[in-house]
């Protein structure tokens, strides 16, 4: 469908979306969703089988994503905007008063593309797989796609759903976990190290991946081959290293632009590295 | 009518069970989840027949509540099974935020609630459910009374689209309405009609209310009965129509007054027809090790306690 040079030209223009969204309201959450660009991309633009123009909650025969870091909502909200899901424009309401795009991911007001509400952490895992074993009792040959961080991985709740997919041989869902190594108060091995991802997930049974999240080439590869061992009895788990803030400069691999939006001027300055190739909404 | 004919001895949870089984025979979409209690919860008959359709999550309730919200997408509708206590308090954020907010087709049954839960103590005796649950915005509440009519509440939720907390327990009460009625959510059952005080009561304290209800009439005192067994939404129409009527009104359940059916009452009273109240229910405390019978005494909810409640409401009625 679209060669890595075309994918790459979109993370651009979505970056540009993210960092003008939280700007607008002076609020957001700009750096995990910068990120997270590539995978986003890769996902929507390459690797789910989708269907915008007829969106519907049931998905049956559509690979399902959910995100269960809901606070990255920026790169979420322009990816599905771009993709065809709901129009452009419609990134100037984000967090504004009567919009469909809310702080968090909701399904409350309806926005097209948006399964479940996400926000309070710990979450989709659980979600994820009740859909996904929804989609074996409807024999329905699709997949289901999650995304966490890795802060997110303190909540007990994901250990909980880890266990359960493992049991019961949950084999149609891919997970990615955004190992950026921050969080709010600081680096997670300061606020509460996550300690060896690879061998936890192993450990509760899953079948690991590991990527490189900010190259393109790395994150399709990975997808790919992740695709190609659904169905054997494991879920699947991708450890996606990215850097915080990544495509501008001053906000890159700090957890200070966790929840901070740009002024005017730090906007320009990141605009200013961010080439607009689609159009800005 | 006050005079029933007790059909049989029976727990509520198994008129859930057999409503579960029967919903499983004639609804291909029903699914159900339990988190290690599946005898307890009496979701062995549904187990056997449909183990398809069956998901054992083990000691898991957060994830329990997540896997039914994902469920619902894809077109199923999953009734969870677990106790009243790790059905409400111990997953409200995962109800709130996965099931009510994002309306999701799910069923949350919930045995073992109130103080009649007996002997395992004050851990497991859940007195607040119906008030956390009633406060959730998007929230169906119901408690029926007995096993006929949780049986056809069970069957009946299936088909009302959205978020439901049915609320049932553990022992043995007197089962005394019909095995063939139809079930109405969120339409109050007029039990009996009378004029001199009014007695809205839910869950286990509706049989106890009938009997109360016969000891006042038979002191000359006109007893208007209604089982509210739908919290949410409340049939403010029947209550409202019955407190202008009577001018004086006892709330009766096996939970906490605060935030319970009281308050419900009492808030909407209070609204449309202010109206003395006396409360019937757990006072700002938590439970105990007892058997049912020996707690439900200790903590004031059994028949004297509604009729007592009835006589002191008739005697604070304005203008008497």
């Amino acid at each position: 469908m679209s060669s890595i040079e075309e994918l790459k030209r979109t993370c651009s223009q979505v970056r540009r979306d993210i960092v003008r969204m939280v700007h607008a309201v002076n609020s957001g959450h700009p750096g995990g969703s910068l990120g997270c660009t590539e995978f986003f991309v890769a996902l929507y633009f390459k690797q789910l089988r989708l269907n915008p123009e007829n969106w519907n909650m049931d998905g049956k025969g559509e690979d399902l994503f959910f995100l269960s870091n809901g606070h990255i909502s920026p790169v979420w909200y322009s990816v599905l905007s771009r993709r065809g899901f709901f129009p452009v424009a419609e990134m100037a309401t984000f967090r504004k008063l009567n919009s469909r795009l809310q702080g968090h991911p909701t399904t409350h007001e309806g926005l097209p593309g948006v399964r479940i509400a996400s926000g309070s952490l710990g979450q989709g895992l659980s979600v994820a797989l009740g859909a996904a074993q929804a989609k074996k009792l409807n024999n329905d040959k699709t997949l289901v796609y999650t995304l966490h961080g890795d802060g997110e991985l303190q909540e007990g709740q994901i250990w909980e759903a880890a266990m359960y997919a493992a049991h019961c041989k949950v084999d149609n869902i891919i997970s990615t976990i955004d190992v950026n190594g921050q969080q709010i108060d600081g680096p997670t091995e300061k606020v509460m190290s996550l300690g060896n991802l690879r061998a936890k997930w192993e450990a509760f049974g899953w079948e690991v991946l590991e990527m490189n999240g900010n190259e393109m080439a790395s994150v399709l590869a990975t997808l790919e081959m992740a695709t190609s061992r659904t169905g054997q009895g494991k879920p699947i788990m991708i450890l996606m290293t990215t850097s915080m803030g990544k495509g501008v400069d001053f906000m890159e691999g700090t957890h200070k632009w966790h929840g901070v939006a740009p002024n005017d001027e730090e906007l320009a300055k990141a605009l200013g590295q961010l080439e607009e190739t689609m159009g800005d909404y | 009518m006050l005079d029933f004919q007790i059909t049989g001895s029976n727990d509520t949870r198994s008129g859930f069970g057999e409503g579960l089984a029967e919903l499983g025979r004639t609804n291909p979409k029903v699914v159900a989840l339990c988190a290690d209690l599946i005898g307890s919860l009496k979701m062995d008959a549904f187990k056997k027949e449909f183990p398809d359709r069956f998901f054992q999550v083990g000691i898991a309730e957060a994830n329990m509540m997540g896997l039914a919200a994902g469920l619902t997408i894809g077109g199923y509708i999953p009734f969870t099974g677990t106790f009243a206590n790790f059905s409400t308090g111990r997953v409200y954020d995962q109800i709130r935020q996965s099931i009510a907010y994002s309306d999701k087709n799910v069923k949350i049954c919930a045995s073992h609630a109130g103080l009649t839960l007996g002997e395992d103590g004050a851990t497991h005796q859940i007195l607040e459910d119906i008030g956390m649950m009633n406060m959730m915005p998007n929230m169906t509440v119901i408690n029926p009374c007995d096993f006929n009519q949780t049986k056809a509440a069970t069957i009946a939720i299936a088909s009302h689209h959205g978020p439901v907390y049915l609320r049932f327990g553990r022992p043995k009460v007197q089962t005394f309405t019909a095995a063939d009625q139809k079930f109405e959510i969120g339409k109050a059952w007029h039990i009996h009609e009378g004029k001199d005080v009014s007695i809205f009561a839910t869950g286990h304290l509706v049989w106890k209310a009938v009997a109360a209800a016969k000891a006042l009439e038979n002191e000359g005192i006109s007893v208007d009965l209604i089982n509210i067994h739908t919290i949410k939404p409340l049939d403010v129409e029947a209550v409202v129509r019955s407190a202008q009527k009577t001018g004086a009104v006892v709330t009766a359940e096996e939970h906490q007054i605060n935030g319970g059916l009281g308050s419900v009452i009492a808030q909407t009273l209070s609204r449309h027809c202010p109206t003395p109240i006396e409360f019937v229910g757990v006072n700002d405390s938590f439970g105990e090790s007892a058997t049912p019978d020996q707690l439900m005494k200790k903590y004031g909810l059994e028949v004297e306690n509604v009729y007592a409640a009835a006589k002191a409401v008739v005697g604070r009625k304005v203008g008497v």
